[in-house]
């Protein structure tokens, strides 16, 4: 691994140096963007998220809420009567359990979630936030320097192009399978999840290195191989979605993580590819 | 990889050095979103549906 050849002079700088820089440029970079990620969530993802917890805690239901919501406006002949929509078996069970209950309901605690704070459940979320993010910016930091040593150069510019790579990698490639879940959304074994999360986030990045850096068509191709990969496998899903949360809202949540992440990871390729290239200069 | 052919713009960082980041990194990733433990579900459970990690 180490041929005499090597520029021993070189090392005059410690190695202990190269590793602070390197942790110094990750940390910093992770933990502005993970502070950013937090604010953004909180305005953007949050709300979408307490309003599903509703249906999830069973507060609201899918059609008992959908037939308030019409009451003045219109008939909605459907809405009212839950039970004549035989497709949805949760629709059916709740109409069934909440029919007395659903009206008293929507007068106390229906209130739609709007932007708010709360201190301790909020306030980890910003400490989790900077921690996945400070993790992806080690990560990415690291990518980066082993860049460097096969000659590339990273500059900040270059870094936002890095930054969409990473998203594109541990954030969109996986929602293309497993999109983002809301609470109680119905969903296959989380090991199981966990376990094609990580296969697909590993063979995205390969793929998308091999993109990069490849010098030929036959890697190229393999590396487009690896991106299909797992979902031509296929992410596990349940046989049946049988979830209580009204798909407009999911569909909406998972609009907002993916949009949020695609910004936050912008600036983390961005502040972690200046911090290390400052580093270098200096 | 060969280390031999190595030209001036080359950067020179450790391969370990490389290599405990990116553990780092992984580590902190697996605890804050993966980690199936009760307490650290319960406390990361917003951020890792925000960030689209499988979670329940």
């Amino acid at each position: 691994m180490t041929p005499p050849m090597m520029c021993v002079t070189r090392s005059d700088s410690p190695a202990t140096d190269m590793l602070q820089r390197l942790l110094t440029s990750a940390l910093i970079a992770g933990a502005a963007a993970g502070l950013i990620a937090a604010l953004l969530q909180l305005v953007f993802v949050q709300p979408v998220l307490l309003h599903a917890e509703l249906y999830e805690g069973g507060e609201r239901t899918h059609f008992a809420a959908a037939s308030d919501h019409h009451h003045g406006e219109e008939p909605a002949p459907e809405a009212v009567e839950p039970q004549t929509a035989p497709t949805t078996e949760p629709a059916a069970e709740a109409g069934h359990d909440h029919g007395p209950e659903a009206a008293h309901d929507h007068g106390e605690a229906a209130e739609i979630p709007g932007i708010g704070f709360d201190a301790g459940r909020d306030g980890l979320s910003i400490l989790f936030s900077i921690m996945v993010y400070a993790g992806y910016g080690l990560l990415l930091v690291a990518a980066m320097a082993l860049s460097e040593n096969n000659g590339n150069r990273v500059t900040a510019r270059q870094g936002l192009l890095w930054g969409i790579a990473g998203f594109v990698a541990v954030q969109m490639a996986p929602a293309f399978g497993l999109s983002p879940e809301l609470p109680g959304m119905a969903a296959a074994d989380v090991n199981a999840r966990a376990i094609w999360w990580v296969a697909t986030v590993i063979a995205t990045g390969i793929g998308l290195w091999l993109i990069a850096f490849g010098k030929n068509w036959a890697v190229w191709a393999a590396a487009i191989l690896l991106i299909l990969a797992p979902h031509i496998v296929g992410a596990p899903h349940p046989h049946e979605f049988t979830g209580p949360t009204p798909p407009e809202l999911a569909a909406q949540f998972a609009g907002r993580a993916i949009g949020v992440g695609l910004a936050v990871w912008t600036l983390l390729g961005l502040f972690a590819a200046a911090l290390w290239s400052r580093g270098r200069e200096a | 990889m060969s280390t031999i052919a190595r030209s001036g713009e080359k950067a020179d960082v450790k391969l370990a050095n490389i290599l405990v980041v990116a553990l780092l990194g992984a580590a902190l990733i697996f605890v804050a979103g993966l980690a199936q433990s009760e307490t650290l579900h319960d406390a990361a459970h917003d951020v890792r549906h925000a960030v689209g990690f499988p979670c329940h």
